[in-house]
């Protein structure tokens, strides 16, 4: 690991924040790699070794880790909720958030609405910076999301 | 027991940068800057509250080996190292903008959160840093 390699992790980081930030945004990754200054063709797998996952999969968890807050604290349709969160169509948005979460939105949304009043006060009463809440309610790869205790 | 916190500790690739950032760019001032022979011990604070240090250190041998060192840069450059800061404001937006026209790079823009207004965004190296208007 040498100075080369630390400018690519960061340049990563840039393109990583980027995905946070415009994730309602058609990013693609010829889009991803101008704002990382690589050409397309080694993006994707710089990334990757960087993170630890493709840029595609680190934006769909991005995407659905947001369609997850909408459909535990907003009554707007599934559908709605698809397109906000950057997604080109409700059968890829279906199938992604169940790949993730490993339910479909619907029922992730009916779950979580039984502990809604719990959950809320413990979020009021904590208030935990916006930074730390994006980083640790993402769903992990294998479907793991931070549950709340039932009261 | 405990009545503050006195010092707190980032690491920086680069003291001279770190100081460029901290204090050219962000508006903080040097709390010390001592060549200590062993280590450059380089503090920063938020003006007019030198209670509180920043210790802008720059990891490398002989506190760690060559090898831990490339490790902590590998870290602080994938933003994974948790050096993490939290500023208040009395103006978020208008802090933004100022520092926006300084070529700051920021991860988030202001926004309305339950415990204020707050935005993110990252020094040269890779830490992340926030401000937030309390909500009053």
């Amino acid at each position: 690991m040498g100075r080369a390699e630390e400018e690519t992790n960061r340049r990563m980081l840039r393109v990583r924040d980027a995905m946070d930030r415009d994730y309602a945004q058609p990013l693609d990754v010829p889009a991803l790699a101008r704002i990382a200054h690589v050409s397309p063709a080694h993006f994707s797998r710089t990334f990757r070794t960087t993170f630890g996952e493709t840029p595609h999969r680190y934006l769909q968890r991005r995407r659905v880790e947001r369609a997850m807050f909408l459909l535990r604290e907003t009554d707007r349709s599934v559908t709605d909720i698809c397109y906000e969160v950057g997604f080109g169509s409700p059968a890829t948005f279906s199938r992604t958030f169940h790949d993730i979460v490993g339910r479909p939105p619907r029922a992730y949304r009916k779950e979580r609405r039984e502990h809604r009043e719990h959950r809320e006060a413990a979020l009021a009463a904590m208030s935990v910076p916006t930074c730390f809440t994006k980083a640790w309610t993402r769903p992990s790869s294998s479907g793991q999301v931070f549950t709340p205790a039932a009261p | 027991m405990f009545n503050a916190i006195t010092h707190s500790q980032i690491y920086v690739l680069d003291q001279d940068t770190a100081l460029d950032f901290y204090v050219g760019t962000l508006g903080l001032e040097v709390g010390a800057d001592v060549d200590m022979g062993f280590m450059r011990w380089l503090t920063v604070n938020v003006p007019g509250h030198p209670d509180r240090q920043i210790l802008l250190e720059k990891p490398g041998p002989p506190a760690m080996s060559e090898e831990t060192a490339e490790q902590v840069r590998e870290l602080v450059t994938k933003g994974a190292t948790g050096g993490s800061l939290i500023f208040s404001t009395d103006d978020c937006r208008k802090t933004y903008e100022t520092l926006r026209a300084r070529g700051v790079e920021f991860t988030e823009e202001p926004t309305e959160r339950p415990y204020g207004i707050d935005c993110g965004l990252r020094d040269p190296f890779g830490n992340s840093i926030r401000f937030t208007q309390p909500k009053v």
